[in-house]
């Protein structure tokens, strides 16, 4: 169905840019001369529909900065397959240069130094120009949100997911899935959909879990092009058990391998000539399931954060990455006819906010959203002397700036960090202001809790988290990253099976082993069970960096990784 | 911040329920598929069992069996003190041989499904469903 030839078109977006200066000439000068706007959206039209899809999105409504991570493992038959590929020998893959505006864009190497050079990246604003610039070409183009959009900034926080609501309705796009909208409970999902959306909230796994019926729209039928395109979304599939159940009683997720091969029969059979599946899954998860149901041309994945320049075909499906944070659009044009796809081109189009001019209308939109928030946002906490990032499998150093303020701030022994993939990083020198602690922390389960564990039950909670990402089959992964540790070191071979993998647990204030038997002072926070007390995680952090002024997070050696 | 030495110092309310590590098919349930095969050899195939991967609540978990042509379904959590859930038996004028329960796991473990056939012959199915503390997700 899609030949070889359409298959090897597909390219990353930066990877046509010519001149891009070397190393030891990144000004942002050059930057801004050698990547054009005209550049990076040049796309050859192909076929008759076109699909634009964004994800995970966190709330960013302003351009970030956002290091790739450093590790991101595969397990079992994916291990070194993308997107368990970083750093060089990403680069290496997909036959990109080093210190380039792509490199930047897509590895850890050199952050620092590339994003001085190349600027932040994202921006809702700028989305919208690439939005709007694709659909002067293609007006009917579908624009698809995989979900995470309502969650993740101190506005979102403030306004329980209505600036995003807002700026989204005003991109207005053809459908969304969801997980983190649900965390901002039942209630207020359901309102946003009966009165704000303005357009369909899709997820085939989301069922009522007392009678075990599908609980929410699970396609979208589009004439587009003179051919009828099915929309499936795809809600994430562990939200009771990844987030605070509670908070959305009475819903039952799951993968449900059977209900999405009867909904893709459902929408064959009413006449689609191409199916899109768009997806919170992760992207291992959907890859499982691209082999394991057929008749899916694209799927749309989402969760897992990965940005990938070419699209992973399994079989005749396509499987699209595109990032996270409003770093990346991507755009896919299909060839639609005679009741098939076929030809695609693909573009992983990076947002490099110094370069796409921001539409005016969606700037003046953001602005109006954050006005009321304006000087709060703003207040500097202190500064930074260290790069914080927290994507990666184990410890980033947002987290192990997290974890040394509920250490300091609630005197504890031992703190944890959950594995979560958002939030985005910032720059040696910085300030820490209001906003990027809460584009860190800013969550509706942020209590900060206090509590005494046996060194057995810690033991149990480090395997079961450990399970959750590197069970070696991708149905029983969760899509997040390890829980980070605080005040611990250990050490995990992530090949062993569950309860096997965590050894070597050393409270590192003594050095001396972790005892089952004995109690230690825990300190964490996002725990999912109703009840949590404790001052809000943002409080704990605010606390620590205003004490301390600037602070320093050390590189951390405590976890030893083996296995791989 | 509003946080004082003495919020600060509370222990919070317990945060992790304490889940078992995962429990191993037992020799009990060995036996108890034994007593319902009457030791015969099970075939793979012709049992499609329906199990979530991770249980969204371990104390009600969803679990359907479909077997086509089965004189009777049974039902095992191979690694619950008592394996044996259910036994369903289906007579000649039954409109289809499935059943559907939901069934509290102890910790991740097989569940497992039986079905004897017009023929005598058994079939058998077995899923892992994982239960966990899970929360850091995302």
């Amino acid at each position: 169905m899609i030949s070889r030839r359409d298959f090897l078109q597909a390219s990353v977006a930066a990877s046509a840019i010519y001149g891009a200066s070397g190393v030891g000439n990144w000004s942002r000068l050059a930057a801004q001369q050698a990547l054009s706007q005209d550049q990076l959206l040049q796309f050859d039209p192909l076929g008759n529909v076109t699909l634009i899809h964004i994800t995970d999105i966190h709330a960013q409504l302003k351009p970030v900065w956002f290091r790739e991570p450093e590790i991101n493992l595969g397990m079992g038959e994916v291990n070194g397959l993308p997107p368990h590929v970083t750093g060089q020998d990403f680069l290496k893959l997909f036959n990109l240069t080093p210190g380039t505006p792509e490199a930047y864009a897509l590895t850890y190497n050199d952050f620092v130094a590339l994003a001085k050079a190349y600027g932040k990246m994202g921006g809702m604003d700028r989305v919208a120009t690439v939005v709007k610039s694709i659909r002067a070409e293609r007006p009917d183009a579908l624009l698809l949100d995989g979900g995470d959009t309502w969650q993740g900034s101190y506005t979102a926080q403030m306004t329980a997911g209505q600036d995003m609501v807002n700026v989204l309705n005003a991109l207005s796009p053809d459908a969304m899935t969801a997980h983190w909208e649900f965390t901002l409970g039942l209630d207020r999902v359901t309102e946003i959909i009966d009165n704000d959306l303005s357009f369909p909230f899709l997820g085939a796994n989301i069922y009522d879990a007392e009678w075990d019926e599908p609980a929410y729209e699970p396609y979208r039928m589009f004439e587009r092009g003179g051919a009828k395109i099915a929309v499936i979304g795809q809600a994430f599939p562990y939200m009771p058990i990844a987030n605070p159940g509670w908070m959305f009683p009475g819903l039952s997720f799951g993968v449900r391998e059977e209900r999405m091969a009867e909904v893709v029969q459902e929408v064959r059979d009413a006449g689609a000539d191409a199916v899109v599946l768009l997806s919170h899954n992760g992207f291992d998860v959907d890859r499982k399931l691209a082999g394991r149901v057929d008749g899916i041309d694209v799927i749309l994945t989402g969760h897992t954060h990965d940005a990938l320049p070419e699209p992973v075909q399994v079989g005749n499906t396509l499987l699209i990455a595109s990032g996270s944070n409003g770093k990346f659009v991507s755009r896919i044009d299909l060839d639609v006819r005679d009741g098939g796809v076929q030809g695609v081109r693909h573009k992983l189009i990076p947002i490099f906010s110094d370069v796409i001019a921001p539409d005016p209308e969606m700037a003046a939109l953001i602005d109006a959203e954050r006005a009321p928030f304006e000087a709060d946002l703003g207040e500097v906490f202190g500064t930074t002397d260290s790069l914080l990032y927290r994507r990666g499998n184990f410890n980033g150093t947002w987290d192990d700036l997290i974890c040394n303020a509920l250490i300091e701030e609630r005197e504890a022994d031992i703190a944890l960090s959950p594995g979560f993939r958002w939030g985005p990083s910032l720059l040696p020198g910085t300030p820490i202001t209001r906003e990027d602690v809460f584009n860190a922390t800013g969550m509706s389960y942020p209590a900060a809790y206090r509590s005494e564990m046996t060194g057995e039950m810690l033991h149990t909670i480090m395997e079961d988290v450990a399970d959750n990402l590197f069970n070696p089959d991708p149905y029983y992964q969760q899509g997040g990253d390890m829980v980070r540790v605080g005040g611990m070191g250990y050490r995990i071979d992530v090949g062993k099976p569950q309860g096997a993998r965590i050894t070597d647990m050393t409270l590192l204030k003594t050095g001396e082993a972790i005892d089952p038997a004995k109690t230690y002072v825990v300190s964490g926070w996002a725990s999912v069970n109703e009840g949590t007390e404790g001052p809000p995680i943002w409080d704990v952090v605010e606390g620590f960096i205003r004490r301390h002024g600037t602070v320093t997070v050390d590189p951390n050696k405590s976890v030893q990784v083996v296995g791989a | 911040m509003d946080l004082t030495r003495r919020d600060a110092l509370a222990l919070g309310a317990s945060t992790f329920a304490l889940t078992l590590l995962p429990f191993r098919a037992s020799a009990a349930a060995d036996d108890a598929i034994a007593t319902f095969t009457g030791g015969a050899a099970t075939s793979d195939g012709g049992v499609s069992l329906t199990t979530p991967e991770i249980a969204e609540n371990g104390n009600t978990v969803p679990v359907s069996v479909d077997a086509p042509g089965a004189v009777a379904i049974a039902i095992f959590a191979a690694g619950n003190p008592t394996p044996e859930v259910v036994t369903a038996k289906f007579g000649p004028l039954a409109g289809s041989q499935a059943l559907s329960t939901r069934i509290r796991l102890a910790g991740t473990q097989d569940v497992v499904a039986v079905a004897q056939m017009a023929d005598g012959s058994f079939a058998k199915a077995s899923n892992t469903v994982k239960v966990t503390i899970g929360g850091c997700g995302g």
